[in-house]
This record gives C-alpha cells, structure tokens and sequence, in this order.
C-alpha cells in the first residue's frame, strides 16, 4: 500500500535514540498552536509504497549503529497507521529498530477495529514517542482543537502492554508552563509502568516563517521562547523522583 | 658509535646508512601514546607575553587595513634579511620572513605586476630599481607564461571557463620534507644532492641538463638556508641534537621555503611524530620539562601563526581572505597497525587553548577509526571549543599513500619528500556546458572588436532548436566540448609549470625532496553539482532554451520536477560521477609536463563565489552570477534529505578519479547532533 510523504530527514538526531531516518507523513487531525510544521497538516504530500520507504531507510543503515533507526512522525502518523506498520513490518525483517512519534489521537478505546489496529502496530512498533499536549483536558481543546482523551488512554495502553515510550511535552510560555500541571503530568507517568524517558521540548518560533509561506495567522505571535531556568524547573518536575 | 652526535640513543637502522629515509626514522624511534590530555602543561609567561605582541601587532595591522609593513626594495632572499624577532630574549623557536614580524616580503619571482599592484592597493610604492631589474632584465614566471599563451589559451582565461590559474603567482603545494633539515643537517643533505648530481652524465639531453642545473640550484639553496641560520645565531649544518634545536631546524626549513616562494598554499608537511622522539629523547635525559616542550611547540606555531605573504585584493578575494595554507598533518595510523598518534600530537592541537583558536596552522588530523580513543576525545574537546582542527580520513589515502604523506593546502595528499605537485587550478564545468549549449560562445563575454558573443572555442555545432533540450543531443555535445577543454586545460598547465619552473623554480623545496621525484599533475573541477543538476533537468523534466538577439542562449525555462545531486538519488548523482570521469579521462589521454602523474580535485571552497560570478544562467535553474556550490558541495538549499543523503552523494564520487581531493563543506550546530540528556 501507499502512505502520503510529506518528506525524508536522513539524519534525525532528536527525535528518538541515535541517528534515525525520519520519515514525515502527511496529515494531522490537530492544530496545535505552537506547531512548527503547519505544512504537514493537510492532505497531499507524494505517495510512496512503504517498499520504496523501506529501501530508502535501508540505505542508511550502516548509520544507525547500536541505537538507530527510523522514526515516522509527521503530522500525526498514525493517521496512516496502515501504511506505518506495513512499513514496520518490512524494516523489522531488516533488524531495523523503529519509533512511531505520535499524539496519539488515532487510538480510540472504544472502537474493536482502532484497537486491533493499534495492537497490529505494537507488534512491529520499538519504541513510541508520545506528545502529551496537556494534561488538562479543558485547556488541551483549546490549545488542539481536540480533547486529551485517546492521547492518555493511548498511554494506558502502551503501559498495558509492555511497549516502552517516551514521554514528550512542549513547553509553552503561558500555555503548558504551569506548575501544578506538570506536576499533574508527572502524576500521569507515575501510573504508567514502561516510560523510559521525559523529554521536555522548549517552544521555538522556527516554524512562524512557513506559516508566512502558507498564508496561514499565526497563532502564538506573542509567545516568546521559554527561559533556560523555565526549562530546567519543568525538567526537574516532571523527571520526578525516580528519575 | 653513531655518526653524529645528534643521532646518539637513536635506534639505527635504513634511515643512517646513507640514505635520507625519515619515515624509517620514525618508525624505528617513535612512541605510540594512548593516553589522555592531563599531562599537558600551560602556557608558560614567556609564551603569554610573545602572544601578546603577537595580538598586539594583529590589532595594528587591522587598523592599517590589513597590511602592518610591506618590503618595497629588497628581493626576498633566504637570505636577503637580517635577523627580526618578537622578543629575542624570549623566543625558544626564532626567525621570521624578513627583518622584523608583520613586515611583508617583496617576491616578484612569480610576476612584478603582481607585486607592484598588491603594494600599491596597501598604499606602497615599489623601489624603481627593483621594477626596473624585473621587467628589464630578469623576467618572471607571468611575463614567461603571457609571452608563450595562444590566442585560445588567453580567450578561455579570461572568459573564466579556465579560472584561478597559477600563471601571475606563485603556484604553492610543494610541501619540503622540513624533517630532514633536523635529522641529517645541511651538509648531509648537500652530500646527497652533490652525489645525485654527479650521476647525470651521459648524452646531455634538454632533460639532463635541467635536472643538473635544478640539482645546482637545490645546492646553492640548502647553502643558503645554512647561512640564513647563521643570520639567527644558529648552526645547522650537523644533526639537531635536542628537540629545541630539531623544532629550530625544521621550521628554519619551512622559513627558508615562505622566503623563496609566495605560493598559494605552504603546507608544513607532517611533522609531530617526527617531533616527538626528540622530545622523549630529551624528556628522558631530563634536559626539559614538559612545560619546556609545550613552550617549544608553542613558540613554534606561533611563527607559523604569522606567515604572511603580500598579495592583491583581487587574489585575496577569490581565497576569501588571506590564507597561508600551513597545513600540518596529524596522527593517523601506521601500516603496521601502530597508532602514529604521540604525545606531540597532544602538544599541537594544545596550541589552540595555550595560544587561542586561529585557522593557523592549518591543523589537520589524520583520521581513522583505530585511533587511540583518548586521542580522538580530546580532538573531539578541542573541536567543540575552538572550531579549529580539519579532519582527513586516513583510512581512505593510508593504502594509496602509506604512512609518511601530509597535505598540501586542505585535502591534497602527497609523500612527504617523495612526491610533489603542479597546481593547476580549476576548469569551470558549468560554463563548459553552457559553451556546449552555444558552440563555444561565451554566453557573458562580447568580443572587443565585433561587439558579437565571444567564441572561445572553435566553432562548434551549437543547439539549434528553441524546443526542450534533448538529453542526448546536450551529453554528446558536452561531451566533444569537454574533449576540447580537457585539451586545452592540460596543454596552458604544461605551459605554465614549464615557465614556473624556468623563472621561479622552488630550488629549496624540492631540495628537500628525492631528487627523482614523484610529480602529480593536479587539475581541478568547479561547478560540478551545477553541471549534474542541470543535466538532470534536461533529462528528466522539460528545459526550453531562451535566446538573446545574437541567438544565444541566455536562459532556460523549466517545465516540471527533476532529481537533484545531494539527495542519495542516483538518478542526479550518476550524472555528477559520469561528468567526474568522462573529464578525468580526457585529462588523461594528454602529455603531462615532466611525465607528471594527472590527478584532479573538486575542492573551490571559497573561490565557487568568483566562478559563479563569472557563468551565466544554468540550465538548473541557477540564475546567472550567483555562487556555484563549493567543492562538491550538493547546489544551496537543494539537499532536502538531510545530511546523510547529502554526504552519501557526494560520497559516490570515486576517489580514484578524483585523486588530488573531494571536499564537502557541511556546518551544523550542536543541537542537530543530538541532545545533551
């Protein structure tokens, strides 16, 4: 089957362990306002069969060394989850290790096929990245256009079935800075058995310039990038004690 | 008993039995280190107040506009000067290019209108004697050069399709073998040069008797370089016997050579191990401390620091800025499977904390992945605090070139003292498409006299049709036209050493080389990424040509997507190796002056700016007088897979075709390589 590509990044470093092959899909069922990648939200980008993705991932794996691999994010991956775990499925042949960074928005408790699925994915999946937006579910569909919901139920489930994952907040002056929100974060892990690791990432205004390109407002046109000790205190929060 | 005192607690072997072997030396005397950084010693006061004169003289010589002094009347000599110093009674390493630092030489050897205009721009007048001995009775290099060019030959120079010829300068890259200087002393290596002279004899052929006045001239130079120690205080006739006196010998070599020659790159050659076993020699005699060792190494590069030569604005620019190329190679390992990393290895790369981050020397590691892992750590320190060390990959020239070769200006190896070079340069392959395209006429340049587009060629068929250009139709033609600019690219290089070597032959560098030789022919190619994304769009989206009242294409417009060289897509990236080696085989099947071994390389890392300058629009889309990439840099922006895809690219090209060198410049910050937690 095909996936919509929005684009390739041969030398990912951030998002996942070691040097990883990203792999951007397009699409993205949210609207975050601090996202840095408003191009990825729409449909369109260029078909590829997840054959050719995998050989073009293939060709760099004499770079992945120890802890490398490929990390599909986007847009919201899972929105091609089809395409993701065929995808998987080819490159886990290859010994290749893979990380989906997802919302988590796809996954609906509720729903047999979304579960089915999202356990199909499981199996060929390594290592999830999971972007908690907020916490607060009131203050999530403000700042997403969507409720936090699946994103934490999606947590329960990975946590449920072994899968290790990542935990990711963006940290936004005014918006996911809040102290008692954090800590509410943290609360969350702790009830979560398989995160490895919480990863705080400081709001940047990278991306305003293809807002500009595509025409769109931006949002957050008065937010200014967290301050280093800001950082340092949400890190300290949410690391919590075991860490 | 050894024969000299110098060479006393030394292993004999090869290198004593007279014969001039320093990689032998080496080899049986140096010690391997594997250990960290935390013996090395800081700056001492002396070497902090030099420094500070150093800084002091800097600052000055920016508010004057980027010359501090310049030599108006004396012909720099090895030994036209007299002594200058920074601090006499401070300095362990000393000497300078003439009589005092940041004084520039007068070196009109390569051309005196290149001397006289480089001082007239810093606001200096050259003696009218010295014009009038170099323009009246002793010619130069460039009026050499300029008397024997054909029409063809000047046309292509000046449409820049030929660009940054070493024909009004000096041509640089002839590394000497400064090593030898220490190790054997002057007479010695007089002794050698005299027995290698005696035997040419015979039927006198032209060849015979250059390589016998060339032998004389080597002699009269290494008698010189004696004499100008001699100006210092310094007797380096016999073996150096400390390391004080070893570090003093060699760079009084490397002096003598940036006296002689004002040549585009004067690289110092590979130096540290050599270094080293004087040092542990010393160090073990308890004759110095390690703060003395440091003090030495640092005195020493900071000599190397402020060579500097006078130069236009013209040529200044087109390096941007003004480079001295003192490349000194470092580490990499030995073909026995040792490490040649030593603790001298740590001393250098240490100048840069001791003495602060400078692009001076050019301090290049030799890389490979056996490298001691402590060595490679501590490179790893210094990069990320200074952004001063270039690194080689050794485990790809290693089996070509063995254990003992350094490199000339940034990426171009040699053996030490074994082989040499003939700069060449670089043909423009961009254009050489366009002049495909047009039959040879310059799609920038009017003739003076007709006012018509200059043909530069001859008279090829040009494209004719006003429909897409014709994938095969273009390859064919680029192909004849590359025939005729290999042709002529060779031929104004063998015509330009031949007079490089007639009117300023480098007699004391090659006096520090075998007397046979190993000499490489080194062109060059610029534009190469542009060349191959411009293919690629005729071949695989729709390029329409647009012409000007004379008919001549000026411009393209492009209909629909097409590959592009930097994204690991083989379909651009063939183009870029196809037009690699269909040139270098052409370069090939030509006579090379003194049977010179033909390499090239893709390396304009600065001087992209200049070619791109001068070549009009391509059929990629570049728009014309914009900057080709540097190197073999993918086109800017164009690599949109990110740096690996971009480096797997440029990674196809075949290092066998492209001998002489493949640079890529790639900048990252610290936070695209990974995060800190």
């Amino acid at each position: 089957m095909t996936g919509h590509i929005h684009s390739f990044e041969s030398f990912g470093t951030v998002d996942g362990p070691g040097i990883r092959f990203v792999v951007f899909l397009q699409g993205c069922p949210l609207r975050c306002k601090y996202c840095h990648n408003p191009d990825t939200w729409n449909a369109g980008g260029e078909e590829y069969t997840a054959e050719a993705v995998a050989q073009r991932v293939l060709r760099y794996k004499n770079y992945f060394g120890e802890n490398g691999g490929v990390t599909v994010t986007g847009g919201e991956p899972l929105l091609q989850i089809d395409f993701v775990t065929e995808l998987f499925t080819i490159l886990k042949e290859k010994g290749i290790h893979t990380c989906v960074d997802t919302s988590g928005f796809t996954f609906n408790p509720d729903s047999k096929i979304s579960v089915e699925k999202h356990t199909k994915l499981l199996e060929v999946a390594d290592l999830f990245l999971l972007d908690i937006k907020h916490i607060d579910d009131k203050k999530c569909r403000d700042l997403t256009g969507k409720s936090n919901e699946n994103t934490l139920a999606f947590a329960r489930f990975l946590s449920e079935k072994g899968k290790p994952m990542w935990i990711r907040q963006v940290l936004v002056p005014d918006i996911t800075d809040d102290e008692n929100d954090l800590k509410r974060v943290r609360a969350f892990i702790d009830e979560l058995r398989t995160v490895e690791k919480v990863e705080v990432l400081p709001y940047h205004t990278l991306g305003v310039n293809k807002y500009e390109k595509l025409g769109l407002a931006y949002p957050l046109k008065d937010t200014q990038a967290p301050s280093k000790e800001k950082v340092a205190e949400a890190r300290q929060i949410l690391k919590g004690g075991n860490q | 008993m050894m024969q000299y005192k110098g060479w006393e607690g030394f292993v004999p072997g090869k290198w004593c039995n007279d014969e001039i072997d320093v990689r032998d030396f080496i080899q049986r005397n140096y010690t391997p280190y594997e250990g960290d950084a935390t013996f090395l010693a800081p700056a001492t006061e002396a070497t902090k107040k030099l420094w500070d004169i150093v800084c002091d003289l800097s600052k000055k010589e920016r508010d004057a506009g980027g010359v501090l002094d310049a030599d108006t009347k004396i012909v720099s000599t090895l030994t036209s000067h007299g002594a200058g110093y920074l601090d006499k009674d401070l300095e362990k390493i000393v000497g300078v290019q003439t009589d005092a630092p940041f004084k520039r030489a007068l070196q009109p050897f390569g051309g005196i209108r290149m001397s006289e205009g480089a001082l007239e721009m810093y606001g200096y007048t050259i003696d009218p004697n010295v014009k009038e001995i170099f323009t009246k009775y002793r010619k130069t290099h460039n009026e050499g050069v300029f008397d024997a060019y054909t029409p063809e030959m000047r046309a292509a120079r000046s449409a820049h399709i030929l660009t940054g010829l070493p024909d009004a300068y000096g041509r640089g890259r002839i590394i000497g073998d400064y090593r030898r200087v220490a190790l054997y002393g002057v007479d010695y290596l007089i002794k050698k040069k005299e027995e290698d002279k005696l035997a040419i004899n015979g039927d006198m052929t032209p060849e015979k008797v250059r390589n016998r006045e060339e032998l004389a001239d080597q002699i009269k130079a290494l008698k010189a370089l004696k004499e100008m120690a001699k100006i210092y205080g310094c007797d380096i006739s016999q073996p150096a016997t400390t390391a004080q006196e070893a570090i003093q010998a060699l760079y009084f070599g490397y002096l003598g050579a940036v006296k002689d020659q004002n040549g585009a790159a004067m690289s110092i050659g590979r130096n540290t191990t050599f270094l080293d076993v004087y040092i542990e020699r010393d160090l073990k005699k308890g004759l110095i401390t390690e703060e003395q060792a440091q003090e030495f190494i640092d005195h020493f590069v900071m000599k190397l620091r402020i060579v500097k030569f006078m130069r236009t604005k013209e040529y200044n620019e087109l390096f941007s800025g003004d480079p001295t190329w003192v490349t000194e190679a470092i580490g990499g390992m030995g073909v026995d499977g040792r490490s040649l990393v030593t603790k001298t290895s740590f001393r250098i790369l240490h100048t840069l904390d001791n003495l602060g981050p400078a692009p001076e020397p050019n301090l290049t590691v030799l890389w490979s992945k056996r490298l001691p892992t402590a060595f490679k750590r501590y490179c790893a320190e210094i990069s990320i605090r200074t952004s001063s060390i270039q690194y080689e990959s050794d485990d790809l020239m290693r089996p070509e070139m063995g254990d003992d070769y350094a490199i000339a200006c940034c990426v171009s190896c040699m053996k030490v003292g074994k082989d040499m070079q003939f700069f060449g340069a670089r043909a423009n392959l961009a254009k050489c498409l366009l002049y495909a395209i047009n039959g040879g006429k310059d799609e920038l340049m009017k003739d003076k006299v007709t006012g018509k587009p200059m043909q530069v060629s001859p008279e090829f068929m040009p494209i004719t049709s006003n429909d897409a250009l014709d994938f095969n139709e273009v390859c064919a033609k680029f192909d004849n036209m590359m025939t005729w600019l290999a042709d002529l690219y060779v031929n104004t290089l063998n015509l330009i050493h031949y007079m490089h070597d007639k009117y300023s032959y480098e007699a004391l560098e090659m006096a520090l080389h075998d007397t046979n030789v190993r000499r490489f022919f080194a062109t060059g190619i610029a534009g190469l990424s542009c060349t191959a994304d411009a293919l690629s769009a005729i071949k695989y989206a729709k390029v329409y040509p647009v012409r000007n009242e004379d008919g001549i294409v000026v411009d393209y417009r492009i209909e629909g997507e097409f590959p592009k060289y930097g994204n690991n897509d083989d379909r651009a990236d063939e183009l870029a190796v196809w037009v690699l080696k269909t040139f270098m085989k052409k370069v090939k099947s030509h006579y090379t002056y003194r049977d010179s071994v033909p390499t090239t390389s893709i390396l304009t890392i600065t001087s992209n700016v200049v070619y791109g300058k001068k070549t009009g629009n391509t059929p990629d889309g570049r728009r014309g007088g914009t900057p080709l990439a540097p190197g073999a840099n993918p086109m800017h922006g164009r690599d949109s897979n990110g740096a690996l895809a971009s480096l797997e690219s440029v990674a196809k090209l075949p290092y066998e075709y492209s001998r002489d060198g493949i640079s890529n410049t790639f900048s990252i910050t610290p936070g695209s390589l990974g995060k800190e937690d």
